[in-house]
C-alpha cells in the first residue's frame, strides 16, 4: 500500500501512522453537550466505500494528512494536508 | 584543569569499506533546525542574505558545501555549515541541532544499491538527482538522505542510533558486495 | 536416464550432490528432480497423510510430491522442492515422512487403514476420552502425517530485504513475458522482468518448436542478452513475484544463494523484495493438471508437460517405455517428441474419439482411458479401457495431460475472482482485479507461442500508453504453433482411490464424501477435506477438485466457484520477510552519551522504550541488586548521586502563540510562567485520561524547552504535531524535538550545588537558583543549561550540555561526586527515591487513570479550555468510589509488596469482584526499612490509616498493607527547597 503524500510523493504505507476518522479535525466547542463529544470521541460510521482518514506522514515530513480512501477497494482517492482541510472548515463555518 | 571533550556519534564505528562502498561520518560543521512562525517568506529572504542559500523546496536543498540548506520536513528546513546569523530568529524558530544527528557519508558505486535494501524510497539516479533529498526511513530509523553527487550519499539519523544505523549499513553493503 | 545431445544443461560441468546418503552425478543446469530422474531415481517422497510412494509429478514449483530437505543442522531448509532447487557440488538432500526410510517407510501401515482416515476422519474418530485429543492423538498424528521439519536450533543464514521501483514490472519470462519487457524496454521504460526459473524463457526451454529461424530456447536466449544489456532493465531470474498488493506493491522472493554453497560473510541466501511498480504485465503463464483415476499416484506417473520439460531442457528421459493420456492436443506433443528422441512410446492414449493425432511409432487408443495403475514403488503397468474392453500396458512411465490452468492466483489476491471459459475448461483472470495489470498470454488462456508473442506485444502497448509513453518498433517473429484443443475429462469413472491432490492425499471420494456430509461450498470443501493446502496449495489439483465438487452438488463449475487464492503464490521463508530484524537489527538500540562508561562500570542495562538505561551500578563485594540500590539511594539522600535522564524528551517551542499551545495541551496554565522557571504539567488524552506529564522550562517570551516522559516522548510530538495542524493551524508556534541534542544529567543530593559549583564558570548560590529556576550556564566553558528541579524530593538540578559532550561531563560528575561520597545512580534508586516521594510514572499514568484518580483534579484549571477538560468532567471521571493514589506500606515490616498485586479489604474474599485497587509501584526503601508502594483504592484518600489486603494471585504473595499518604518522606518538602 502507498500514500500519495501532498510534500513527500508516494510513499509506501510504512513510512505512515494510522490514527483513524478525519472527524477528529471537528473539535467541539467546550459547551458543545455530551452527545456532541461522545459523537466526536467514539461514534464513527463504518461505510463500505469511501471514507476519509486521518494519517501521520512521521517516517517522513511529519505531516497530518486527511486521506480519503474506500474500504471496499481501498483505492486512496485524495491525500490532503490536514492544516489545509481544517483552514477550509474554518472558512466555511 | 577540567576540560570537556567532545566525542563525535560514531566515534570508534567508521569508517568502513566493504567492496566499492565507503561509510564514513562526516563533520560537516553546526546544524541548525529553522521553522517560520507563519509563512516561509521573510525567512527564506533573511537566509539568502545571511547565507546566500534560499528556503527549499520539499524534497530539495539549496546551497552548496559550506553552506547548504536541506528541506528537512514540513514547515522545516535545516541549515548545514555556518553559525546562524542572529537575525533569522525574527522570523521563526532557530534552533541548534548540531549534536542531534549522526552524519554520514555512503559513496562508492553500488552506495544506491546499498540504500535500496534498507530505504522504502526510488534513490536511483533518475529519480533521485544531486541536491534532492528525502525524509524517509532506514530500516526502523527516522532519516534525512542526501545526494550530494554520483555514489555519493548523505544519511542522518538521531544520534543515539548512531550504532544500530552503522550495523544495519554494514549488512546492506556486506550483501551488496557479497553479489560481486 | 540422461539422453545424448538432448537438453539446456552444461554438460562440461558437471556436479555431485547427495540425495539420502548416496551421492549422484548432475550438471549444472540441473535441478535435483532432473538430475535424480537422470540417476534412474523415481522415488523421491511419500504422502503426507498414508505415506504412499511418491514420485516427481511436475518440473517446476507446483510441485506436490517431490519434497525434500537441504542442508545440514542450523542450515537444514524442509519442504524444498526437488523440481526448483538446482544442484551444486556438496548439495545435501534428503526425503522426509519416511520412517526408518524412503524405501521402507513404517507409516505406510496408514494405507491400509485408508479407510478410517478419509476426509474428516480427525473429527469423527479419537473423540474418546475427551482429554486424550492433546495428550495422545493429536501429537501421534502430527508426528505420521507431515512435511519435513525445522532444524531447531537458530537461523544462521543471512536473508537480505530490498525495495525496487520501475515503470513496468514483468511477471513471467516466457515468449509473452519476454515480449512484453522488450517491447517496453526498447521504448525507454524502466522495467523489471521477474521469473521464478534459473534459466527465462518459460515454455520455450521446454518446447522444441521453433521462434524465428532458431530454436524457442536460442531466441529466448538472444532476447534475454539484449534486455541484460539495456540500462533500462533489471532481469531478476531465481524471482517468484509472491504477492500483488494495494498502490502496485508486489513482493517476490529471489533465491540469491540457494543454488551456490555461497555462505556466511554476509552473503544473503534470500532476498525479499518489495517492488513498486506503476503498472504490471502478468505473464505467468499456465500449469498443466493431472487426470484422476485409480492409482495415478504411482511414481513414474507424471504430467506430459514435465515429461517434456525434463526431455527438451535437461536431457532426461524419465522412463525407457512410455505412455501419453490425454484430453488434449497438447498431450501429443509429448509422444512426438519422446519419439523423435529414440525414446519408446508405448501407447498414446487419448479420451476423444475424433482427433488426429502425430505419426509416431507406437499404439493409438482414442476414445480410451487410463483407469489403473500398478508397482508400488514405481510404475510398472497401466490399465487402459476402451470401449472393448480392458488392455494392461508394460509401461515404466505415464505422462498425463487433463489440460491446462491458467496461473491466475496474483489476480486474485485484491479480492478478484476469476472468470470460468467453457472452450478451454479452465479460469482465466477477470479484468481490472489488479489496478494497473495487464494479464498476457497463457496466463490469459492463450495457449499459442504466436499469440503468446503478439499478447505480450500489446500488453506492453497498453502499458506504454497508460505510462504516457511512446512505442516501439518491435518485430514479432513467427512462431511454429498447433492447435489447443480439449474436451473435459477430471476422474476416470472406477473403484478404489483416484488422486486428486497428491499433496495432502485428497481423492476424488474424499470431495464426494463432503458433499454427501453438506460441505458443499467450495470453502467448506477445503476445509473439511485439506484439498488445496500446505506448501502447493493445490495448484495441480484445485480446478479438477471443484469440478468433482460442482459434479457431486449437481452444479456448474462457476456456480461452485474456486478457494480465495492468497500471498504468497509459493512458499516464503519468515527469515526473508523478516529479514535483518533480528538481533540488534530487531529494533534501532538508542544509546545514550553516558552509555559505554555505565556498561564499563558493570550496569546491566534495561529498555526504556528503543533506550538502553542503566538499572544499577555493581561494586565489588555487593552481591545483589538491593545492595546496590540502597547504595545509591543513599547517595542522593546522604551526599550527591548523578543520573543521566537524556532519555526524557525535550521539546524546543518557540513563537507568539507558543504560550498558547501549552495552555491548551496542559491542564494547568503556562501563559503565567516566568522566563527562567520551571512548571511541572500535566497533559490529558481528549478522552480526559492522562497522557503523559512533566516539567516545561520558560527560557524567553516565546521560548519553552517542555520535557515528557521517555516512554511518551514520540507520542507527545506526535500529539503536538496534530494540535497545531489538525485543530489550530492559525497559531504562530514551531516546535522540534531537541532531545538528542543535549546530554542531560540529574545531580541529586544534599552537597549536588556544591558539586555543580565546582564546575560552573560563575557559580550559583541559593537565591539566584531557587527551587523550579532555569536557564543558560557555562559549564567549563561549554554553553549549558541548568534547572532546580527533583524527581527525587531532595537539592537537586539537571545539567545540560551539547551531546558531544555528554560522556566527558557524565565522567567528571561521577569523578566529582564520588570524592563527595556519592556517585552513580540507576533506575532502581531513581524509582525508588521517586516512591519514597510519591511521584508519578507510566505504572500509575498507564492509561487508566484520571487527573482525579491521582490526586490532581485541581490542575486542570478552571480559566481555560484544555485537551481533555471536557471528558475529564465527566461524572464517572470524577467518582469518588473510583481507585485513586495512595501510598502503601506492609503491616509488618519484613513483609513484601508486589506491583501488580490486587487490593481488597481485609475480610473480604481475594476474589475479582471484591477488588477496590491495585498496587502499580513498589521499591525498598532504606530510610523506612521497609517495602513500600504506590498503588490505587476507592476512596483512598480517604482511608489513611486503615489496614488493607493485598494479594498477588500470580505470584502467590498476600501482606497486609496500611493506607497511606503517598508521599513517605519530607512531606513538607524541606529538602527540597533547602
Amino acid at each position: 500500500m502507498r500514500i500519495d503524500c501532498p510534500m513527500c510523493g508516494s510513499r509506501d504505507r510504512r513510512e505512515y501512522y494510522y490514527q483513524g476518522g478525519a472527524v477528529m479535525l471537528a473539535r467541539p466547542a467546550p459547551d458543545a453537550g455530551e452527545a456532541a463529544w461522545d459523537d466526536y470521541l467514539h461514534l464513527r460510521e463504518n461505510p463500505a466505500g469511501e471514507t476519509e482518514e486521518l494519517w501521520q506522514h512521521d517516517g517522513g515530513c511529519g505531516a497530518w494528512l486527511v486521506v480519503t480512501r474506500d474500504t471496499v477497494s481501498h483505492e486512496i482517492s485524495n491525500v490532503a494536508l490536514a492544516e489545509d482541510v481544517k483552514r477550509a472548515m474554518r472558512k466555511a463555518s | 584543569m577540567v576540560e570537556l571533550i567532545q566525542i563525535s556519534p560514531c566515534a570508534g564505528l567508521l569508517p568502513i569499506t566493504l567492496g566499492s562502498v565507503t561509510l564514513d561520518e562526516q563533520d560537516v560543521g553546526r546544524l541548525t533546525s529553522l521553522s517560520p512562525f507563519g509563512d516561509a517568506s521573510d525567512l527564506s529572504a533573511a537566509l539568502e542574505k545571511a547565507h546566500g542559500c534560499t528556503w527549499p523546496k520539499p524534497n530539495r536543498s539549496t546551497g552548496k558545501d559550506g553552506g547548504r540548506c536541506i528541506w528537512f520536513g514540513r514547515d522545516e528546513a535545516l541549515l548545514i555549515g555556518p553559525a546562524p546569523d542572529m537575525g533569522l530568529a525574527k522570523h521563526g524558530a532557530v534552533v541548534d541541532q548540531s549534536d542531534a544527528w549522526a552524519v554520514v557519508s555512503l559513496a562508492g558505486p553500488g552506495a544506491v544499491d546499498v540504500l535500496a535494501r534498507l530505504v522504502p524510497v526510488d534513490l536511483r539516479d533518475a529519480a533521485f538527482k544531486r541536491g534532492h533529498t528525502v525524509r524517509t526511513q532506514v530500516m526502523h530509523m527516522n532519516a534525512s538522505i542526501t545526494k550530494l553527487g554520483t555514489d555519493h550519499l548523505m544519511i542522518m539519523v538521531f544520534r543515539s542510533m548512531a550504532g544500530t544505523l552503522v550495523y544495519d549499513l554494514k549488512g546492506a553493503m556486506a550483501a551488496v558486495a557479497s553479489r560481486g | 536416464m540422461r539422453l545424448a545431445g538432448k537438453g539446456l544443461v552444461d554438460r562440461s560441468t558437471p556436479v555431485q550432490f547427495s540425495f539420502d546418503g548416496t551421492t549422484y552425478k548432475g550438471f549444472a543446469g540441473d535441478t535435483v528432480a532432473s538430475a535424480l530422474l537422470a540417476n534412474g531415481v523415481k522415488l523421491m517422497g511419500r504422502s503426507f497423510k498414508y505415506h504412499r510412494p511418491r514420485g516427481v509429478l511436475s518440473a517446476g514449483s507446483e510441485e506436490p510430491n517431490a519434497l525434500i530437505t537441504t542442508g545440514k543442522g542450523a542450515g537444514q531448509e524442509p519442504n524444498v522442492r526437488a523440481t526448483v532447487q538446482e544442484v551444486y557440488d556438496g548439495l545435501v538432500t534428503r526425503s522426509q515422512n519416511a520412517w526408518p526410510s524412503l524405501d521402507f517407510d513404517v507409516m505406510a501401515v496408514n494405507d491400509l487403514g485408508a479407510p478410517f482416515l478419509g476426509a474428516g476422519f480427525y473429527y469423527k474418530t479419537f473423540m474418546w476420552p475427551k482429554r486424550f485429543w492433546e495428550a495422545v492423538y493429536e501429537p501421534v498424528i502430527r508426528k505420521a502425517a507431515g512435511l519435513g521439519a525445522l532444524s531447531g536450533k537458530s537461523n544462521e543464514d543471512t536473508y537480505e530485504r530490498a525495495y525496487a521501483f520501475c515503470d513496468l514490472l514483468v511477471i513471467g519470462a516466457g515468449p509473452t513475458g519476454l515480449m512484453a519487457a522488450l517491447t517496453a524496454a526498447r521504448a525507454g521504460a524502466d522495467v523489471i522482468i521477474a521469473d521464478e526459473d534459473s534459466l527465462l524463457g518459460g515454455r520455450l526451454n521446454a518446447e522444441t518448436g521453433a521462434v524465428g529461424h532458431q530454436s524457442g530456447a536460442a531466441w529466448a536466449a538472444a532476447v534475454v542478452a539484449e534486455l541484460s544489456s539495456m540500462e533500462n532493465v533489471r532481469l531478476m531470474s531465481r524471482t517468484t513475484v509472491t504477492g500483488a498488493y494495494d498502490g502496485g506493491m508486489y513482493g517476490a522472493l529471489e533465491r540469491v544463494n540457494q543454488h551456490t554453497s555461497h555462505r556466511g560473510g554476509g552473503a544473503p541466501l534470500e532476498c525479499f523484495w518489495r517492488i513498486s511498480a506503476k503498472h504490471a504485465v502478468l505473464a505467468a503463464g499456465a500449469l498443466e493438471r493431472p487426470i484422476a483415476f485409480q492409482n495415478n499416484d504411482r511414481p513414474g506417473v507424471m504430467t506430459a508437460g514435465a515429461v517434456r520439460a525434463y526431455l527438451n531442457r535437461w536431457g532426461v528421459t524419465p522412463g525407457k517405455r512410455v505412455a501419453v493420456f490425454g484430453n488434449n492436443d497438447d498431450a501429443h506433443r509429448t509422444a512426438r517428441d519422446l519419439a523423435a528422441a529414440g525414446v519408446h512410446v508405448v501407447a498414446l492414449i487419448d479420451s476423444r474419439n475424433d482427433v488426429a493425432v502425430p505419426d509416431f511409432d507406437g499404439r493409438v487408443f482414442k476414445g480410451a482411458q487410463v483407469c489403473n495403475a500398478a508397482g508400488r514403488k514405481e510404475l510398472e503397468s497401466i490399465t487402459i479401457r476402451t470401449a472393448t474392453g480392458e488392455e494392461a500396458l508394460q509401461v515404466d512411465c505415464l505422462a498425463v495431460s487433463g489440460g491446462w490452468n491458467p496461473t491466475v492466483h496474483l489476480t486474485c489476491h485484491m479480492g478478484g475472482r476469476p472468470t470460468w471459459r467453457e472452450d478451454i475448461q479452465a479460469f482465466v483472470p477477470t479484468d481490472g482485479s489488479i489496478p494497473n495489470m495487464t494479464v498476457a498470454g497463457a496466463c490469459n488462456g492463450v495457449f499459442s507461442t504466436q499469440q503468446c508473442l503478439n499478447d505480450g506485444v500489446e500488453a506492453a502497448k497498453a502499458a506504454l500508453k497508460a505510462l504516457g509513453k511512446k512505442n516501439a518498433d518491435v518485430e514479432v517473429p513467427k512462431a511454429e504453433d498447433a492447435p489447443y484443443q480439449m474436451s473435459p475429462l477430471w476422474a476416470v469413472a472406477g473403484k478404489g482411490r483416484a488422486w486428486l491432490d497428491f499433496q495432502n492425499d485428497v481423492s476424488v471420494k474424499d470431495i464426494k464424501q463432503a458433499a454427501v456430509e453438506n460441505f458443499r461450498s467450495v470453502e467448506h470443501m477445503k476445509r473439511y477435506t485439506t484439498q488445496g493446502m500446505a506448501t502447493d496449495q493445490g495448484k495441480n489439483s484445485n480446478v479438477a477438485a471443484l469440478a468433482m465438487l460442482a459434479d457431486a452438488t449437481g452444479r456448474g463449475i462457476p456456480e461452485t466457484g474456486t478457494t480465495t487464492f492468497r500471498p504468497p503464490y509459493s512458499p516464503v521463508s519468515i527469515a526473508a520477510m523478516g529479514a535483518g530484524a533480528q538481533g540488534h537489527g530487531f529494533a534501532p538500540e538508542r544509546w545514550t552519551t553516558s552509555h559505554k562508561r555505565s556498561v564499563e562500570m558493570g550496569a546491566p542495562m534495561i529498555e526504556a522504550g528503543l533506550w538502553y538505561r542503566p538499572s544499577y551500578f555493581p561494586k565489588p563485594g555487593e552481591s545483589t541488586w538491593r545492595q546496590s540500590c540502597d547504595r545509591e539511594v543513599g547517595y542522593v539522600r546522604n551526599a550527591v548521586g548523578v543520573c543521566d535522564v537524556s532519555t526524557l524528551g525535550k521539546i524546543d517551542i518557540q513563537g507568539p502563540d507558543a504560550a498558547k499551545l501549552l495552555d491548551f495541551v496542559y491542564t494547568n496554565m503556562f501563559s503565567s510562567l516566568k522566563v527562567g522557571r520551571v512548571r511541572y504539567g500535566l497533559m490529558l488524552r481528549e478522552d480526559g485520561f492522562v497522557m503523559d506529564d512533566g516539567t516545561t522550562a520558560r527560557l524567553g517570551e516565546q521560548h519553552f524547552v517542555m520535557t515528557t516522559t521517555t516512554a511518551a516522548a514520540g507520542n507527545v510530538m506526535r500529539h503536538l504535531e496534530f494540535v497545531t495542524q489538525a485543530l489550530h493551524p492559525e497559531w504562530e508556534v514551531s516546535f522540534a524535538s531537541v532531545t538528542e541534542q543535549w546530554a542531560q544529567f540529574a545531580v541529586a543530593g544534599p552537597k549536588s550545588r556544591e558539586l555543580l559549583n565546582g564546575l560552573l564558570d560563575e557559580p550559583i548560590k541559593g537565591e539566584s537558583w531557587p527551587f523550579m529556576a532555569c536557564g543558560p550556564v557555562s559549564v567549563v566553558g561549554v554553553e549549558g543549561r541548568l534547572f532546580r528541579i527533583s524527581f527525587s524530593g531532595e537539592h537537586a538540578y539537571e545539567i545540560a550540555v551539547p551531546s558531544r559532550y555528554g560522556a566527558s561531563l557524565f565522567d567528571i560528575l561521577l569523578k566529582r561526586a564520588e570524592e563527595m561520597g556519592g556517585g552513580a545512580y540507576g533506575m532502581e534508586a531513581l524509582n525508588v527515591l521517586r516512591i519514597e516521594k510519591g511521584f508519578i510514572t507510566h505504572a500509575e499514568i498507564e492509561g487508566r487513570a484520571t487527573a482525579f484518580d491521582i490526586g490532581a483534579a485541581k490542575m486542570i484549571s478552571a480559566k481555560k479550555d484544555c485537551v481533555g477538560k471536557t471528558m475529564a468532567a465527566r461524572p464517572g471521571l470524577v467518582d469518588e468510589d473510583r481507585p485513586q493514589l495512595v501510598g502503601l506500606k506492609p503491616v509488618d515490616a519484613a513483609k513484601q509488596l508486589t506491583a501488580g498485586a490486587h487490593l481488597f479489604e481485609r475480610d473480604a474474599e481475594a476474589v475479582r469482584i471484591n477488588s477496590k485497587g491495585h498496587v502499580s509501584s513498589v521499591g525498598f526503601s532504606p530510610d523506612l526499612g521497609t517495602m513500600i508502594g504506590l498503588g490505587f483504592f476507592a476512596r483512598g484518600p480517604e482511608r489513611h490509616g486503615e489496614v488493607i489486603r493485598m494479594v498477588d494471585h500470580l505470584r502467590g504473595v498476600e501482606t497486609e498493607v496500611e493506607i497511606c499518604h503517598p508521599v513517605f518522606l519530607d512531606p513538607e518538602g524541606e529538602r527540597v527547597r533547602g
